[in-house]
């Protein structure tokens, strides 16, 4: 296939206008809607985390009181993960990339994609009306723990109800993909022959659609007794506190692995493109994501061993948390045995892979010491919880995120990125994240408990070094986006592929055409991944 | 080569597709319904002899007058999905109005129950309910809760059905194409099973 072909209409030059993309039905656009939304909610709660280490580079009042403080982390913690995080991966490159990678023109309901991405901004504008309304955000950190959540006079009601919206729109979007999965794929492109992104998002869309539902009914709850003032979760009044984490970990647990098994999906993207070689293991990749998801579904408990709970049942709890991290190394294990003997090009993506891969493992494995009991007990509710959290997190989906926004950035923008610049501005992230986040692990050790806006004076090294890091990680992010706004003015312009990627969506011109291909896209003989293919053709 | 369409595009009707999404989506439906029962069962179980005690006050003749209505109109709604399929429109859009008549009538007989517990100032917040013991507050709040949750998705069931009989008199649902009808009626059958669980475990259990 000849570049000169023929360059049919984009979907960006297809209609113009506002309209013709806030209503379009098109997957490509509603991606790209959710993308300009779910950027700028990262870029509002990463200014507010700005501000939480800034408020700790010395211990005392700084910048906030206790008050602030406490709403700040919890504004923090529900834009990053309900507007961020969760859909970040699969409704921003899962509804553009999904039906191209298993060769379809479209999900399967376009209409209830835009409905998912309307729901999307409406509860995104309930949880920033919490900040201009009443009592101002709500400050019980973004598990809105009973019965405070219930008594406190912030705009619980609002932020709560903005969460069960977004859940609303993540089942929708997670509904979509799984039947697209099943109905849609081109003929001949057999489960297994599947890229395995397509297979993240299938296990990641039923964790969404089996689990969110718990936290909307529970959410629901929590507004009816902040409303009518009955006692479900208030022991004062009869009810069972206890009762509620474990209805809000029921979801809340599934769903960090909503936000991460996309991302692993992103990351087995990554490492074949730039290893050029078949990814190593590719079935057990795909039951690692099935595995995880089934397991994921029952470790809630393990964020009650110090709330109240039988001996048996942690235990039991804690043998099924060890049993997740089979799978998720299964995957690692995988990902490095593909770049073994191959010949690896070093580009901005790949950098983002191998950042993933160690700050997973870091993130993963003190993961397990929060998952033993003994150790549990004493690291409960200290900063050791917050380093883990945002170690698999930040530094493995956010960086997944980032990643794969430079590996397809030619296929959606059409021009080629600035790699000099990216490299730099991945360098300035990866140091500034390990400075930031790393000395909260030690702190945490050391005894520093978790949301307090002061510290004892002996903590004050490590949080200075944190504070620097913070800045460093956001001279990065912001140097990132610069050069990728740049680059999408004056960068070169983007062949079909230009990293040699084997999987449908480089088989199209960049940007892809409104029905996504101009030619039948051929679906490979065997693996997805076939390297040898690429060569000959 | 401007308008290339695959032949497996996502805009072909597909009708498989469509009841497929909307099983799932009545899976989301009951664990909605599930988180709540959940909490009914745990306090329930905690509380059993306030819980007996509380549930006296319901009226199970009511209760059970509705739980005929209801059956009886998945019956009409599975009936007018067999018209449509026999070419029957005029009958189809008879049964639907009939399930609709059912469904009103359910909420009219909820209204009166609901009536009776006001005026006996049973609703949070009221006189004789703050008077209560706690776990018989717990009861009649998720009496409330559930039966009100159920309400609404009546209501919602009701008025997809109405726009189903818009559509079908637009001749947009055909003998050909009744797919939007059979997940009419599917939504309908799960506020029917939901409402299963409900009447025995508040009116029945002893």
């Amino acid at each position: 296939m000849s570049e000169a072909l023929s360059q049919p209409v984009n979907f960006f030059q297809a209609k113009k206008g506002l309209f013709s993309w806030i209503f379009s039905t098109d997957h490509k656009r509603i991606g790209l809607l959710y993308f300009y939304a779910i950027i700028s909610f990262f870029l509002v709660a990463m200014a507010l985390g700005f501000l939480m280490r800034l408020e700790l580079i010395a211990p005392g009042e700084t910048i906030m009181d206790a008050k602030t403080y406490n709403q700040v982390f919890t504004l923090h913690g529900v834009i990053m993960i309900f507007l961020f995080l969760i859909p970040s991966v699969p409704a921003f490159f899962g509804n553009f990339f999904l039906p191209i990678m298993i060769g379809t023109d479209d999900v399967a309901f376009p209409k209830v994609n835009l409905m998912s991405w309307w729901l999307y901004v409406l509860g995104g504008i309930f949880a920033l009306l919490t900040l201009v309304v009443g009592d101002g955000p709500a400050d019980t950190g973004w598990t809105f723990y009973a019965p405070y959540s219930v008594k406190t006079g912030t705009n619980v009601t609002l932020a709560v109800l903005a969460a069960f919206i977004l859940g609303f729109s993540s089942i929708l979007t997670g509904l979509n993909f799984i039947v697209t999965i099943h109905r849609l794929r081109a003929p001949g492109m057999g489960w297994f022959k599947m890229p395995l992104f397509s297979w993240a998002l299938y296990a990641t869309a039923w964790i969404q659609l089996l689990a969110t539902p718990i936290i909307g009914i529970t959410l629901l709850m929590i507004v009816a007794e902040r409303v009518f003032g009955v006692g479900l979760f208030d022991p004062a009044l009869g009810g069972d506190p206890i009762l509620y984490q474990h209805l809000f970990w029921i979801y809340s647990h599934p769903a960090v692995y909503i936000m991460v098994l996309p991302a692993m999906g992103l990351i087995s993207e990554m490492i074949p493109t730039f290893a050029k070689r078949t990814i190593f293991g590719y079935k057990a990749i795909a039951y690692s994501s099935l595995a995880i998801a089934f397991i994921g579904y029952f470790v809630w408990g393990h964020h009650m061993f110090t709330s109240g709970m039988s001996g048996p049942a942690r235990v039991i709890f804690s043998i099924l948390t060890f049993l997740v991290a089979v799978p998720s190394a299964i995957k690692v294990f995988n990902w490095v045995a593909t770049l073994y003997k191959g010949s690896i090009d070093v580009k901005t993506p790949l950098l983002y892979s191998m950042a993933f891969i160690f700050q997973f493992l870091i993130g993963g494995l003190t993961g397990l010491v929060i998952g033993a009991l003994a150790t549990d007990i004493h690291l409960h509710d200290t900063y050791f919880v917050v380093g883990h959290f945002h170690y698999v997190m930040f530094g493995g989906a956010g960086f997944a995120f980032f990643g794969a926004l430079h590996y397809w950035f030619p296929k959606i923008w059409g021009k080629m990125y600035n790699e000099r610049v990216s490299k730099i501005a991945f360098t300035l992230m990866f140091i500034g994240f390990n400075f930031l986040y790393f000395p909260m692990l030690i702190l945490g050790i050391m005894g520093m408990p978790r949301r307090y806006y002061d510290y004892l004076e002996d903590f004050t090294t490590l949080n200075v070094i944190s504070t620097v890091g913070s800045w460093v990680l956001i001279a990065g992010i912001l140097l990132m986006i610069i050069n990728l706004i740049r680059s999408n003015k004056t960068g070169e312009v983007a062949t079909r592929n230009p990293w040699g990627g084997t999987t449908l969506e480089w088989q199209t011109p960049s940007p892809p055409p409104v029905h996504n291909f101009d030619a039948t896209p051929v679906v490979p003989e065997g693996s997805p991944y076939d390297h040898k293919m690429n060569k000959t053709g | 080569m401007a308008n290339f369409v695959l032949a497996n595009s996502g805009h072909n009707r597909d009708d498989e597709a469509s009841k497929f999404g909307m099983w799932l989506f009545l899976f989301t439906e009951l664990l909605l319904f599930g988180g709540l029962f959940l909490v009914y069962t745990i306090y329930r179980y905690l509380n059993s002899e306030a819980f007996l005690h509380a549930s006296y006050e319901l009226d199970v003749i009511m209760g059970t007058i509705n739980t005929v209505v209801l059956l009886t109109s998945s019956l009409t709604v599975a009936l007018s999905i067999t018209a449509i399929q026999k070419g029957n429109v005029k009958l189809s859009l008879w049964l639907i109005t009939a399930t609709i008549l059912f469904a009103l009538t359910f909420l009219v007989i909820k209204y009166f129950e609901w009536s009776a517990k006001f005026e006996h100032g049973l609703f949070p917040g009221m006189d004789h309910y703050n008077h209560l013991e706690p776990a018989e507050k717990m009861f009649f709040f998720l009496y409330f809760f559930m039966t009100g949750l159920h309400g609404l998705h009546v209501v919602i069931g009701g008025a997809l059905l109405g726009y189903i009989m818009w559509d079908i008199k637009k001749k947009e649902v055909t003998p050909q194409n009744y797919v939007f009808l059979e997940n009419g009626g599917l939504y309908w059958h799960l506020v029917d099973i939901i409402w299963i669980f409900l009447f025995p475990l508040f009116y029945l259990i002893h």
